[in-house]
C-alpha cells in the first residue's frame, strides 16, 4: 500500500433502507430495499461535485482506502484517493453495493425481514436497469440532484450507460470502461459456466444452503477460476506463467497443480468464496445476461441517447477479449450519430479486461485528462498541481 | 491522419501554425466544428479557447487521440472514410479536413459527407499542378518530389493527388459552392492571386478552400 492511502479514512459503510418498494423489471414489487454504500471526500455546498462510481461483478463499495474484508486497498484505490484521478480533496465520491449484491445491500444472502430467513433462490431476479434505479434511489436520498460524473468498468460500464440513457438530465458527464451495452453470446455463455458449475455443487441445496449450514465453495471457486480467465489475455498468462512449474522441478504425474497457472487459478478460486456469496454469483451474472441497451430501444442504441447533453468518454482496452474495442465502438458510433459530445480512447495494453482495474498510466493519463477538461467546463475547482 | 507534416512551417503569434492560423481565421466564433485528422488538437484547442467553438475532432493515430482527449478535448479514435457516415447530417457549423483529401480512397464522396455533415467545408490539400512539379515531371519523366510533396511514389500518403484546376472542376460537379479561396505557397503564407485561376494553378504550391453546398443541390 502507498503512502497517499494512509490519508484515506476506512469508508464508514453506510446502510439506507429505502422507503418505498421498488418496481422490478420483471414487474415485481420489491422492498423493504436495503443499500450499502461508502462515501469519500466531501460534498460542495452547491452538490455538484459528485462521482458515482459503479462497481464490476465481484467488486463492492470499498472502492478506495482499507478493506474490511480482504486485506488489501480497496479495487479502484490507485484511481480514487486524495490528489489521485478521482480526487477526494476535490469530489464526493459515491459507491454502492450493488442490488443482489453481499456486502450489505439487499441481496439473496440477507434475511427477508418477514420470515426472517435468508432469501435464498426466493429472492426476486433482478436487472441492470433495477440495479440502477436502487441507485438513483439512494441519489434521492442523500439530495444528489445531479451526479458531475458516473463511471465504471465492465458492469460498471453497463450501470453507466443505463444511468446516461434513463436518467440523462442526472448526470453531467459519463465514463464507461471496458463494457458494452449488450451482454454477447460469448460472455452469456462464460457466466451460464459458471452458474452450473454452482448449481451443480451438492452444497448449493437448491439455493438454500444458508439454511442448511453449508457453502458450495467449490462450486462457486470453479466458477470464479473459469471466469478468471476471461478477465486476462493469453500474453498476460503466458507472460505471467508460461509453463512454469509450481514449487517443483519436475511433473508429477497426477492431478496436482503441477503448473503455476493451475495452482493461481486455484487461489484466486478460493480466496473468492471467503468474500462472495453463490447464490449473489447467480443474480448478478443473470443480470449482466438480460442487458441489452439496443433492444429496449427497438434495436437501435441511438435511440437510448438521443438528445443527450452529457458528455462521454468510452475507453476499451486492446488485448480486452470480453468486452473488445468493437463494443466500446459500437457506443461511440451510436453516440455520434446523435451527434452526442463522445470522446474515445483504445489503451494499449496487454492485460486484457483486468486492465481498467489495473495501473496503466497511459488509461490514467487520458483519464485524468477527460476529468479535469469536464471539471472545468462544469466549473468545479482545478486540481491543484504537485 | 496529416499526410504532410509541415513541421518546419512557421507559427503565428499565437503560437499556431500559419496553415492553422489561416483555417482557424475562416471559422466563426461560437459555432460547432469538426476536426477531420485532428491530431493531438492544436487547432480543436485554439479554437476553443480564442473562439468559443463547440469543437470534436476525429483522429486515426491513438497516440494523438489520447494527447487530444487528456487535454480535455472531445475527440474519437477513427478514420475519415469509415467514421465520417456516422454522423448525422447539419452536425456542424464547419469541417475542416486539413492536407488530407489527397490521401483518402475516394476524395469525392469524403467531399459529399463533408458538407453532409457540416453546413460549410474548410478543406487544404497541395497543388499538383504547381510549376515545379510540372516542370519536374516534363524534365526528368519521374514522379515529381518536391518541398512539399517529399516522398517517393512507393511511399507516399498521397493516391489521390490534384490541381486547383481539377479540384475546382470536381466542387462544380458536385454542385459544391466556392465561398473563399486561398493560392497558398509552401509555407501555407497566402498568395496575392485568386485561388481558382490557371495563375494560382502554376504558381501556388498548396490550396485552401471555404465550401459550402449550392442551393438545391441534392445535399439539401
Amino acid at each position: 500500500m502507498d503512502k497517499t492511502q494512509d490519508h484515506l479514512q476506512p469508508c464508514d459503510n453506510t446502510t439506507v433502507t429505502l422507503t418505498e418498494p421498488l418496481l422490478l423489471q420483471s414487474g415485481i414489487t420489491f422492498g423493504p430495499v436495503t443499500i450499502a454504500y461508502c462515501t469519500y471526500g466531501k460534498l460542495n455546498p452547491e452538490r455538484s461535485n459528485v462521482v458515482l462510481v459503479f462497481h464490476a461483478l465481484t467488486g463492492d463499495q470499498y472502492v478506495a482506502g482499507p478493506h474490511p474484508i480482504i486485506e488489501r486497498p480497496g479495487w479502484w484505490h490507485h484511481m480514487i484517493g486524495p490528489g489521485r484521478i478521482i480526487d477526494t480533496n476535490r469530489f464526493f465520491v459515491i459507491c454502492a453495493n450493488v442490488l443482489g449484491g453481499c456486502m450489505g445491500s439487499s441481496g439473496p444472502k440477507e434475511n427477508n425481514p418477514e420470515t426472517e430467513k435468508p432469501w435464498g433462490p426466493r429472492f426476486p431476479v433482478i436487472t441492470i436497469r433495477d440495479i440502477v434505479l436502487a441507485q438513483i434511489k439512494l441519489l434521492d436520498h442523500l439530495g444528489i440532484e445531479q451526479v458531475f460524473c458516473a463511471i465504471g468498468g465492465s458492469m460498471g460500464a453497463m450501470q453507466v450507460l443505463e444511468f446516461a440513457a434513463r436518467y440523462p438530465h442526472r448526470i453531467f458527464c459519463a465514463v464507461p470502461i471496458a463494457g458494452s451495452y449488450r451482454h454477447s453470446a460469448q460472455n452469456i455463455a462464460f457466466h451460464e459456466v459458471g452458474r452450473q458449475a454452482i448449481m451443480a455443487d451438492p452444497s448449493w441445496k437448491q439455493g438454500n444452503y444458508l439454511e442448511e449450514n453449508t457453502v458450495p465453495s467449490r462450486g462457486l471457486a470453479v466458477a470464479r477460476m473459469a471466469a478468471h480467465i476471461t478477465y486476462l489475455s493469453e500474453p498476460a498468462l503466458q507472460r505471467k506463467f508460461g509453463r512454469r512449474l509450481q514449487d517443483r522441478e519436475s511433473l508429477t504425474y497426477g492431478f496436482d497443480a503441477d503448473f503455476q497457472v493451475e495452482s493461481y487459478l486455484r487461489h484466486q478460486g478460493y480466496t473468492f468464496v471467503d468474500r462472495f456469496d453463490a447464490n449473489s454469483y447467480l443474480y448478478i451474472t443473470k443480470a449482466m445476461d438480460y442487458f441489452d441497451l439496443a433492444e429496449e430501444n427497438n434495436g437501435i442504441l441511438a435511440n437510448a441517447f438521443k438528445g443527450t447533453q452529457i458528455r462521454f468518454c468510452v475507453i476499451s482496452f486492446s488485448s480486452d477479449w470480453l468486452f473488445p474495442t468493437s463494443e466500446s465502438r459500437a457506443i461511440v458510433q451510436a453516440l455520434t450519430s446523435v451527434a452526442a459530445n463522445v470522446s474515445f480512447v483504445e489503451v494499449e495494453s496487454d492485460n486484457g479486461h483486468d486492465a481498467f482495474l489495473l495501473n496503466e498510466p497511459e488509461f490514467h493519463i487520458t483519464l485524468q485528462g477527460f476529468i479535469d477538461g469536464t471539471a472545468e467546463i462544469r466549473g468545479l475547482p482545478a486540481r491543484i498541481q504537485d | 491522419m496529416d499526410a504532410n507534416e509541415h513541421s518546419i512551417l512557421p507559427r503565428t503569434h499565437s503560437s499556431l501554425r500559419v496553415d492553422l492560423q489561416l483555417v482557424a481565421d475562416q471559422v466563426v466564433p461560437d459555432t460547432r466544428v469538426l476536426d477531420v485528422g485532428c491530431g493531438d488538437g492544436v487547432l480543436l484547442a485554439y479554437l476553443g479557447k480564442v473562439k468559443g467553438v463547440d469543437g470534436r475532432g476525429l483522429e486515426i493515430e491513438m497516440p494523438k487521440v489520447s494527447a487530444a482527449v487528456r487535454q480535455g478535448l472531445s475527440v474519437i479514435q477513427g478514420n475519415l472514410e469509415d467514421d465520417l457516415k456516422d454522423y448525422p447530417a447539419d452536425t456542424f457549423d464547419y469541417v475542416i479536413l486539413s492536407q488530407t483529401l489527397q490521401a483518402t480512397h475516394n476524395p469525392r464522396a469524403v467531399l459529399e459527407d463533408l458538407l453532409r455533415v457540416g453546413k460549410r467545408a474548410i478543406v487544404s490539400f497541395p497543388n499538383f499542378g504547381h510549376w515545379r512539379v510540372q516542370l519536374s515531371l516534363l524534365l526528368h519523366g519521374r514522379m515529381p518530389a518536391t518541398p512539399t510533396l517529399p516522398e517517393a511514389w512507393f511511399d507516399t500518403p498521397n493516391i489521390h493527388l490534384c490541381t486547383i484546376l481539377d479540384f475546382v472542376a470536381l466542387c462544380h460537379e458536385l454542385n459544391i459552392t466556392i465561398e473563399k479561396g486561398y493560392a497558398l505557397d509552401a509555407m501555407g503564407r497566402e498568395r496575392v492571386f485568386s485561388a481558382i485561376g490557371r495563375w494560382a494553378n502554376l504558381w501556388s504550391e498548396q490550396a485552401l478552400f471555404v465550401l459550402c453546398r449550392t442551393k438545391n443541390s441534392g445535399f439539401d
